[in-house]
């Protein structure tokens, strides 16, 4: 298991090393030079210069590749070349608190929705419930969760103003305004979440009902419910949890556009702000960290699959 | 002699004809559903200049107008027909949908076929970098290339099919390896048919259902990137009518008219759905397992 570990934090290194390797060259592949951009506004081409020189772009290419990998090695992700000059890694310290409650807590709500809306749904198969549940999934799928934000708003925060509209507060303000802030985004990220992980658990259920050993626990007379809680229920999470990897991934993919529709100043909205602004260091920084979260992300769900599921033994 | 056996080999390629398609997606009310409600936004905007009212960019109405008669879905911050401008960007969202998921099957078979029938070196290669991408999810990595290539409508559609085509890929590639395990193939191969002909004759007919489905389930997919990335304003030009736009450019006035909010989500909404209905009684139909995969946005 160890040897596992190890090889997979290596081959997530790399996976780190080429995504910082093809952001830094993409970006300096773009057409157009957001120092020349900026300096237009002054119209002194002098101040560009120096500017270039201040961020060291004057240096032939792989210098500069490799000062950055060393100083994205030390935790330094440059300066935002954008308004005042904040060091990325101050922005990306503020933003990534947010970014994470939001997904904890959308995730929260969806498995506590999805998995017993997918377990009802595998034991009263074809029943009026499992259509509503199948139906509603499929609604949550088909739904872009930027609008389901939107129509949130217009109920509870417009409409009833029960909620506020916009707006971040960190959970040191207390439990319950921290939760009126982030029940909204969280809802509209956690719901095709939700529908995926609710069909999962219905089909994967399905399967494992099928096999020999529930049978041979229903031959034995087992109650049904003891049957369904440790037989069936640990096994049909198996596949559930291979899933999971993919859905958290959607959450975040989710929070980076619902964050700007409640302008909470998260992960997603500093990586957009950062693209519209032209802000290289900032995007290129966003990009980073935004990745390292699926890479490690990816790696505690193989860890995970691997603990759960006696059968799985890596060497 | 040789030839002979070629063809007679070529024509015993074993293309899975399932009886009775039609007749099997008319039994499924989703199915069903799903194609009217997609026959119907497709006619919509392939004669989009017959069937809007107005011109989607007139501002010559009420400004933030209510439904009325005369404009079914009310009318936005600058005066224009809702309903019109929906129907416009439905011709986006449509296209978009189906130009990139065709880009990145083309692309993505070919890869996934390379990697699975030459393996090795090759193989290697390619799945590096098709691992690579996998680890991120298809709408981070369109966000990514549209802030290296830019916004505007050939740089969506490149960014959106880029991002989709590790999917393929993987898919493609697993097909081939099970394929290529088969007598038939070892029979071609023995009949001295060639690579690209066992590739395009043999292997591909037989990798198709699997593929057919992610397909379908990635228009649906590709639909809802564009509109996100519309309303981020990393979409198509300011000036073309999305549905994502249209939602973006009515977030300041939601709170007072619901019909901006409600209106251009509805139909992203209804076309995502129309799709993934019939994806679904296509994956049923051809008895592809649901993996998840697919699912990825």
């Amino acid at each position: 298991m160890s040897k596992y570990l190890l090889r997979r934090l290596l081959g997530a290194t790399v996976v780190m090393w080429a995504v910082a390797t093809l952001v830094f060259f993409m970006l300096r592949a773009v057409p157009g030079d957001p120092f020349l951009a900026m300096v237009f506004d002054t119209g002194d081409p002098a101040a560009a210069d120096e500017m270039r020189r201040a961020f060291g772009l004057d240096d032939p290419v792989y210098v500069q590749y490799f000062k950055y990998l060393l100083q994205v090695i030390q935790g330094n992700l440059g300066t935002s070349i954008y308004g005042s000059r904040v060091p990325v890694s101050t922005i990306i310290a503020e933003s990534f608190p947010r970014t994470i409650s939001l997904t904890v807590l959308a995730f929260t709500i969806a498995v506590t929705i999805a998995i017993p809306a997918g377990l009802i749904s595998a034991l009263y198969k074809y029943s009026a419930l499992d259509h509503g549940v199948t139906f509603v999934a499929f609604l949550g799928l088909s739904m872009p969760d930027f609008w389901l934000a939107i129509l949130l708003i217009i109920t509870f925060a417009a409409g009833l103003g029960w909620l506020p509209a916009i707006g971040y507060a960190p959970l040191s303000s207390g439990f319950g305004t921290w939760l009126s802030h982030l029940i909204m985004p969280a809802i509209a990220i956690g719901t095709p979440f939700a529908a995926i992980i609710a069909r999962m658990v219905r089909s994967s259920m399905l399967e494992v009902l099928k096999t020999e050993y529930i049978q041979v626990a229903r031959s034995k007379g087992l109650m049904r419910w003891y049957i369904l809680l440790q037989h069936a229920f640990p096994n049909a999470l198996i596949p559930v949890i291979t899933v999971m990897g993919i859905a958290l991934a959607l959450l975040m993919a989710g929070a980076v556009v619902v964050e700007n529709v409640f302008a909470i100043k998260g992960l997603g909205r500093v990586l957009i702000q950062g693209i519209l602004n032209r802000d290289y260091p900032v995007v290129q920084g966003a990009i980073l960290v935004v990745s390292g979260i699926f890479v490690l992300s990816n790696l505690v769900v193989d860890v995970l699959y691997a603990a759960i599921d006696p059968r799985i033994r890596y060497e | 002699m040789t030839a002979q056996v070629t063809d007679s080999l070529d024509d015993a390629a074993p293309v899975i004809r399932r009886p009775g398609f039609i007749a099997s997606m008319k039994r499924d009310k989703k199915a069903v559903a799903g194609a009217v409600l997609l026959a119907l936004f497709t006619v919509a905007a392939i004669a989009a200049p017959l069937v809007a009212p107005y011109d989607p960019n007139s501002m010559e109405f009420d400004m933030i107008g209510s439904p009325t008669w005369g404009h079914p879905l009310g009318t936005d911050d600058l005066g224009r027909d809702l309903l019109s401008r929906l129907i416009y960007g439905a011709q986006v969202s449509l296209f978009v949908g189906f130009a990139t998921v065709g880009l990145a099957l083309v692309a993505g078979i070919a890869l996934g076929v390379a990697a699975g029938f030459y393996g090795g070196f090759i193989d290697n290669i390619i799945m590096r970098y098709i691992d690579l991408q996998w680890a991120f999810p298809n709408f981070i990595i369109a966000v990514y290339l549209v802030a290296v290539f830019g916004t505007g409508l050939s740089n969506v559609i490149v960014a959106i099919s880029l991002a989709f085509i590790d999917d393929f890929a993987r898919v493609a590639r697993s097909m081939v390896l099970t394929i290529k395990q088969e007598q038939y193939i070892d029979a071609a191969r023995t009949a001295g048919t060639s690579n690209a002909r066992i590739m395009w004759r043999h292997v591909l007919p037989n990798a198709l259902a699997p593929l057919i489905v992610l397909a379908t389930v990635s228009v649906s997919n590709a639909i809802l990137a564009e509109a996100g990335l519309s309303f981020l304003g990393l979409g198509v030009d300011a000036s073309t009518p999305t549905w994502g736009l249209i939602l973006a450019e009515s977030r300041s006035f939601i709170s007072r008219a619901w019909w901006l909010g409600l209106f251009p989500g509805l139909a992203i909404m209804l076309t995502v759905l129309s799709i993934n209905f019939l994806g679904d009684a296509l994956r049923d139909h051809l008895d592809v397992r649901e993996t998840g995969e697919a699912d990825r946005a």
